[in-house]
């Protein structure tokens, strides 16, 4: 996947050019602009999955991208269940690939 | 003997399995999809704990030994190739936080404990290493091992494909509009619904908050009420709750009648790691809107208990209606006024935890055995309902 930014002159929303920042995931550093989704800088990056699920270990990445079904949850600056697709970048940010190891029932 | 069976969540599929099991023709009728109503929009909960010494918690203890029992046999019946009922019996503790209500929760454990439920005294100390998270501020505890939790949808398609396989058919999106009657009028034969005609030998109304409708089309009024109840869940996390936990003020909230907005909280991971906090209770007729004065407050409870829950997002919540008697009672067995009609309804929010024990009963009513426990208590004709019947009548 590519990013195509709208040109400035052509942004009729922000017609101004974009600040650019960085977040760090996984001992990397990706570009992107300021406000943009998480979730969007990395696929933008060609990241496409930042979570790993319990049970089968599987990756995951965006699914419904409008902030309902969690599967695109990260960790952010220490902050565990980040919706990627919610939260807009403001720099600095560090991103933590989430992976919970399913719960072993302590039954009595 | 040709059964037809109206209601495809737990209660519906618990009488479906247990009939079929016991060489019955039955027929299941769902108006919506199998475990579309309250059986999906709830915890799945086993519970002694929560029950007064008297006829329901008779059940409830009666119950505790069926689930594992039944819980076994599907799973090799069903194989491993069907998702887990999650059966965990891992014990329920509930806590209290002053010493008045600390006074309370004891008295009640010691009734419990006259009528043979296990219910352990915990000191806040004792009460911390079950529970290391708990809020260290309670005052006592009691710890009832005989709890347990069961993910209620898988439950019932598992009750549901068990009774398939001995024959069962379900017909879902098929409402019942009316009743098939015989010359005289007097007596049911079978139901009729949007799509066609069931023969029956007879019926059982196993709708649940929806009952007290299905009765009416059927000619026998039943006053089941609907009592709106709300949970809200977490993102999957590490596990940090081990137990169902919850604070005194749920009992004294199941016992109520009160149509005001009652919470209390229930808290309670799930085998996926998410973790399910309850609970509500108000009577708001089938309006099914959330609430979010509901929801904080619920949440306000939970952070009491559980002070680490404070920093936990809350990814999804729900609602679901109860089945709520006047009485307290679910209604278990034969209609006095119309025949042959069965009613297997008003568990509140205890109709998981009771569903087989109630198909028990019923299979004996139906084949004119033993039940596994005095009935009576049960009955529709019985003196506590008597007003109500007259009133829904």
């Amino acid at each position: 996947m590519t990013a195509s930014a709208v040109p400035p002159a052509h942004d009729a929303i922000r017609p101004r050019p974009a600040t650019e920042v960085e977040i760090q995931f996984e001992g990397r550093t990706y570009g992107g602009v300021l406000g943009q989704s998480i979730a969007g800088i990395l696929l933008a990056n060609d990241v496409l999955d930042w979570r790993t699920t319990s049970a089968r270990q599987s990756p995951r990445g965006l699914f419904c991208g409008i902030g309902v079904c969690f599967d695109c949850v990260v960790t952010v600056d220490g902050i565990p269940d980040v919706r990627a697709c919610q939260r807009r970048a403001r720099g600095g940010e560090h991103v933590e690939r989430q992976h919970f190891s399913l719960p072993t029932m302590r039954g009595h | 003997m040709r059964i037809v069976v109206i209601g495809a969540g737990i209660v519906g599929a618990a009488c479906a399995h247990v009939l079929t099991s016991a060489g019955f023709d039955v027929t299941v009728l769902e108006r919506g999809a199998v475990a579309g109503g309250t059986s999906s929009s709830c915890e799945g909960n086993l519970l002694v704990s929560d029950k007064t010494p008297g006829p329901e918690l008779d059940l409830a203890v009666l119950a505790a030994t069926r689930w594992p029992q039944v819980a076994g046999e599907l799973k090799d019946q069903l194989g491993d190739t069907f998702p887990s009922l999650e059966y965990e019996p891992k014990g329920g503790l509930v806590v209290a936080y002053t010493a008045t209500a600390a006074d309370a929760l004891l008295t009640f454990a010691e009734t419990q404990r006259q009528a043979g439920v296990e219910a352990q005294t915990m000191t806040p100390r004792e009460a911390l290493r079950l529970e290391p998270h708990l809020s260290p501020r309670i005052a006592t505890g009691v710890y009832y091992p005989g709890d347990a939790q069961v993910q209620p949808t898988v439950a019932v398609e598992a009750l549901l494909a068990s009774a398939r396989m001995a024959g069962a058919r379900v017909r879902t999106r098929e409402r019942v509009i009316g009743a098939m009657r015989d010359a005289t009028g007097a007596r049911i034969v079978g139901v009729r619904t949007d799509r066609g005609h069931y023969p029956a030998d007879a019926v059982v109304n196993a709708a649940g908050p929806w009952a007290g409708e299905v009765a009416t089309l059927l000619g026998a009024p039943v006053p089941v009420l609907p009592r709106f109840g709300m949970v809200l869940v977490t993102p999957r996390m590490p596990h940090r709750v081990f137990h169902k936990v919850y604070d005194a003020d749920y009992v004294g909230a199941t016992q109520s009648g009160d149509a005001d907005l009652q919470t209390s909280a229930v808290v309670e991971s799930t085998a996926a790691g998410t973790v399910l906090i309850g609970s509500s209770r108000q009577r708001v007729g089938f309006d099914d809107r959330l609430r979010a004065r509901v929801i904080s407050e619920i949440a306000a409870k939970a952070i009491a208990l559980f002070p680490f829950l404070e920093h936990t997002m809350v990814m999804r919540t729900y609602g679901g209606f109860r089945p709520y008697m006047p009485d307290h009672l679910p209604v278990i067995g034969p209609d006095h006024r119309v025949s042959p009609l069965y009613h297997v309804t008003g568990h509140e929010g205890a109709g998981i935890g009771l569903s087989l024990v109630s198909a028990d009963i019923l299979l004996a009513q139906l084949s004119q055995t033993t039940a596994p426990l005095d009935p009576a208590p049960f009955a529709l004709d019985r003196a506590s309902l008597a007003p109500h019947l007259k009133e829904a009548a």
